[in-house]
């Protein structure tokens, strides 16, 4: 790490920074989201905030925000500490957010979503209409964008949306203008647009904080950016100089853990997709996962990973192209083929979608089987526990009674229960999204234990995982996706941290 | 970079393109409340030459003595439902002010008729400001919380009255004739109903110009943003809830002249008819749009339905039926436009893509 490098931006001489963020630390239980960062803005200048998911970045934007509190440290804006105790106090202070999908009021206008709370007033405390509608117009003017102050706000492109919420920020004088991923679900020329803006509200003065995953746009629109890695700043530097593959090592960065020992046996193909294609969700994905392997899908989030692993389930209903299961074609949106073909589904979100919380451990556990528990249409409960217990037991899970409510277990047990209830089925196909998202080291370890072996007993395994460490460990071979196209495929002994990351953010061919 | 250095087009649409989107927006809105006038004549045509007699001042009075009041307390419901709240108490409220003003009358001699509305608002105020103090303080969804005071404003209206009742013969002549009396015996639009158009025309206003009126439009259309905005929602609310006890207490008081007949009954099941014509007057019943204007003259077509039937010589069993056909057809037009107005605005606004 290169020191404390708080290089001016060009031509800014020595002015101090506007914003100053000093020592921030912030934990959610026993996870260190942010560890003494330090960040500093500086009048008209573009900042980037680039960093893997969970580096950290989205805790330090709702710190600026007020929408979480810093454990320790300061911020501090045009050198006096502010606290920003809420959402309120960040606007009073000068600072403006601009999400990637703003809040706005749909059934009221653009001029009075940009004044809500604030309209301009004339004799009787009475709106000023004219006077706002003016004032739209001059926010909007300069920034080269043609909306009509009076049309209501339902209907806006998110582009347009975005701009409402700039105009909002001009309105309140705004020193400091977050932009939270803005340019994720923007086209081109959208993209172009924004931009423009940016360099107007640069010419300002106003600081721009500019979080994004295409690296291609850091480049392009900022004169400094700040690398976040596992909740601390590793690098802030001018961008002048810095290359893209600098870039994606101070991104990666940490040591690549141990590896799997030896692939499984690849036996025959049984699930394949292909060329299936979601309009405006992701286009001609083509794969193939045999039997004894275990494929990764890597990409960043909102790449579009969940979205195809629910497509192939059934879920979700697909344009265009087929998935087959042992050369079988699975019927369009139709989760029960699926799971009749042999697919299992272990969802990423376990509280909402994996787990009855209220039932029982063995009712969950037995609930896709019920089928094959029944006696004259009853399910018997001593069948159900029985089975249950032969799950529960193999997957090592920590419980007090089978009776217990799933909502009682820890995060990591209620991960295996959700496997036992699919693993009870036998799949031959399971697909498994973010299969250790927030459980503890020790269980992960056990996750990864039980895909390998389920691999090496033949089913086929799909994995969504956004842990770079995790695919690179667990995976025999690693799918990338970016933006909802397949963009690389790497074998394991291929795949570095550096070039998933390279293939997902889109700097492949300058990473490579 | 290639990709951001490419020629610019410009948007298809432009300032012209907004400004007629915003012509189609005002224009389906302000349609909304001209629809419900255009079923109206549509309705009183069709009757009218079924049944000439239906066009005669009686009827005209009957019916306006009718729709005031159901008008003004659409319009204080149309506070509330615009935030995204509703209050189902209004009939209970209503019964309350009926009995306990109607009453004063029979207690204090020469009681005068403004103290006995002042009593009637004071009596719908506080039943409105507990109704309001639980929803923004305690947070529990104004359904329940009205649908718990609408039994408990109506058990105490009932232990209050027992079996008695409020007789018209107790109650002054110049208060009885308060619905009734008119510019002149031939003109059938009474006092009463311009005073209200009035009074509705006023809130509409004020609606439209001051703050606090937006932000509760601003609170129902996504609440929120109404919090990140800074709007003080708690507050706004109460108040709303307030306003539509107020309204339900004069209307009360209104009850009682123009019926003179008080027991416990009274405003019983109001509630529904409030909602309806709120809904039918076009008032989004998850908030954020709608007027005041909307919901009074949903009340004065329902009101009208109603007498119809009546001269149609249709029993009147069939009324319920009536109200809940317009309220679906409302609701389904409501949903119908929002899918057209946001499907029309989106292609005004569409850049051309590259």
């Amino acid at each position: 790490m290169a020191g404390p490098d708080l290089a001016v931006s060009p031509g800014q001489g020595a002015v101090a920074p506007v914003l100053a963020v000093t020592g921030a630390s912030k934990s959610f239980g026993a996870v260190r989201a942010l560890e003494d960062v330090s960040l500093e803005l500086y009048p008209g200048e573009a900042h980037g905030l680039v960093g893997e998911n969970g580096a950290g970045k989205s805790t330090l934007v709702k710190i600026l925000a007020g929408a979480h509190h810093p454990d320790k440290g300061t911020v501090q804006v045009d050198g006096k500490e502010v606290v920003l105790s809420g959402p309120a106090a960040a606007r009073d202070a000068g600072i403006a957010v601009i999400y990637q999908e703003p809040t706005l009021f749909p059934d009221l206008t653009v001029a009075e979503n940009v004044f809500m709370g604030r309209q301009p007033l004339r004799r009787g405390r009475r709106i000023d209409a004219k006077a706002m509608h003016h004032e739209v117009v001059e926010l909007l003017g300069p920034l080269g964008v043609q909306l009509d102050p009076e049309r209501i706000a339902r209907g806006l492109s998110i582009a347009d949306q975005q701009i409402v919420e700039i105009a909002k920020a001009l309105s309140l004088q705004a020193k400091v203008i977050i932009m939270d991923e803005p340019t994720a679900a923007l086209s081109a020329y959208e993209v172009e647009r924004l931009f423009r803006v940016v360099e107007n509200l640069r010419s300002r003065g106003a600081a721009v904080l500019f979080i994004s995953h295409r690296l291609d746009e850091v480049f392009v629109l900022c004169q400094r950016v700040t690398v976040m890695r596992d909740g601390r700043r590793v690098l802030s530097r001018p961008v002048a100089g810095l290359s893209a593959d600098e870039l994606v090592r101070a991104m990666v960065g940490r040591d690549v853990e141990e590896r799997r020992e030896g692939g499984a046996q690849r036996g025959e193909v049984v699930l394949k997709a292909e060329r299936v294609t979601r309009e405006g969700v992701f286009t001609d994905i083509s794969f193939e996962v045999a039997s004894g392997e275990i494929v990764a899908l890597a990409g960043l989030v909102g790449a579009g990973r969940t979205e195809v692993a629910r497509a192939v389930f059934g879920i979700d209903r697909y344009d265009a192209g087929r998935v087959l299961v042992e050369g079988k074609a699975l019927k369009k949106g139709a989760p029960g083929v699926a799971m009749a073909a042999g697919v299992g589904l272990v969802p990423e979100d376990r509280r909402l979608q994996g787990l009855v919380m209220e039932l029982s451990i063995a009712d969950n556990v037995a609930l896709p089987s019920l089928r094959r528990l029944r006696r004259f249409g009853m399910v018997r409960r001593a069948a159900e526990n029985r089975f249950a217990s032969e799950w529960v037991t193999r997957l090592r899970v920590r419980f007090g009674r089978y009776s217990d409510a799933a909502a009682a277990l820890s995060g990591g047990n209620q991960q295996k229960v959700v496997l036992a209830k699919w693993l009870s089925r036998q799949p031959r196909v399971l697909i498994v999204d973010e299969p250790t998202r927030g459980i503890d080291v020790a269980t992960k370890s056990e996750v990864h234990r039980l895909l390998t072996e389920l691999a090496h007993n033949g089913v086929a395994v799909l994995m969504i995982s956004s842990e770079l460490p995790e695919v690179l460990r667990v995976a025999d071979r690693i799918l990338v996706m970016r933006e909802g196209r397949l963009v690389a495929e790497f074998s394991h002994d291929q795949a570095t941290e550096e070039s998933i990351v390279a293939a997902a953010t889109g700097q492949l061919e300058m990473a490579s | 970079m290639s990709t951001f250095a490419g020629s610019l087009r410009q948007p298809a649409g432009g300032v012209d393109g907004g400004a007629s989107s915003r012509r189609l927006a005002d224009l389906i809105f302000r349609a909304r409340e001209f629809g419900i006038i255009a079923v109206l004549i549509v309705f009183v045509a069709v009757t009218t030459s079924v049944q000439p007699r239906f066009v005669n001042s009686q009827n005209i009075k009957f019916i306006f003595s009718n729709a005031v009041i159901f008008a003004l307390l659409a319009m204080g419901e149309t506070l509330v439902v615009v935030a995204r709240h509703i209050d189902i108490s209004v009939g209970s409220v209503l019964g309350l002010s009926a009995y306990l003003s109607a009453h004063l009358f029979s207690q204090v001699s020469g009681m005068p008729i403004v103290g006995v509305f002042a009593v009637g608002l004071a009596i719908g105020l506080g039943c409105g400001a507990v109704n309001g103090a639980i929803v923004a303080i305690a947070r529990v969804p104004s359904l329940v919380v009205t649908l718990a005071t609408l039994y408990i404003y109506r058990a105490l209206d009932v232990i209050i009255v027992g079996g008695g009742m409020v007789v018209a013969s107790t109650l002054p002549n110049s208060f009885l004739a308060i619905p009734s009396s008119s510019w002149s015996e031939l003109s059938s639009v009474p006092y009463l109903a311009m005073v209200i158009a009035a009074l509705v025309a006023f809130t509409a206003y004020c609606l439209r110009s001051f703050r606090s009126g937006r932000e509760l439009y601003a609170i129902g259309s996504n609440p929120d943003a109404a919090l990140l905005a800074g709007i003080p929602t708690g507050k706004r609310v109460f108040t709303a809830f307030v306003l539509s006890g107020g309204v339900a207490g004069i209307a009360g008081v209104l009850w009682a002249a123009t019926y003179g007949t008080i027991d416990s009954t009274a405003g019983y099941s109001y509630e529904l008819t409030v909602v309806a014509a709120v809904v039918v007057g076009g008032v989004n019943i998850f908030g954020g749009s709608g007027t005041v204007v909307g919901a009074a003259l949903g009340a004065l077509l329902l009101a009208t339905i109603n007498q119809a039937l009546y001269v149609l010589g249709i029993s009147s069993f069939w009324d319920p039926a009536i109200d809940g056909f317009l309220i679906v057809l409302a609701i389904s037009l409501d949903h119908w436009i929002t899918v057209r107005l946001t499907s029309a605005l989106r292609k005004r606004s569409l850049y051309h893509v590259v």
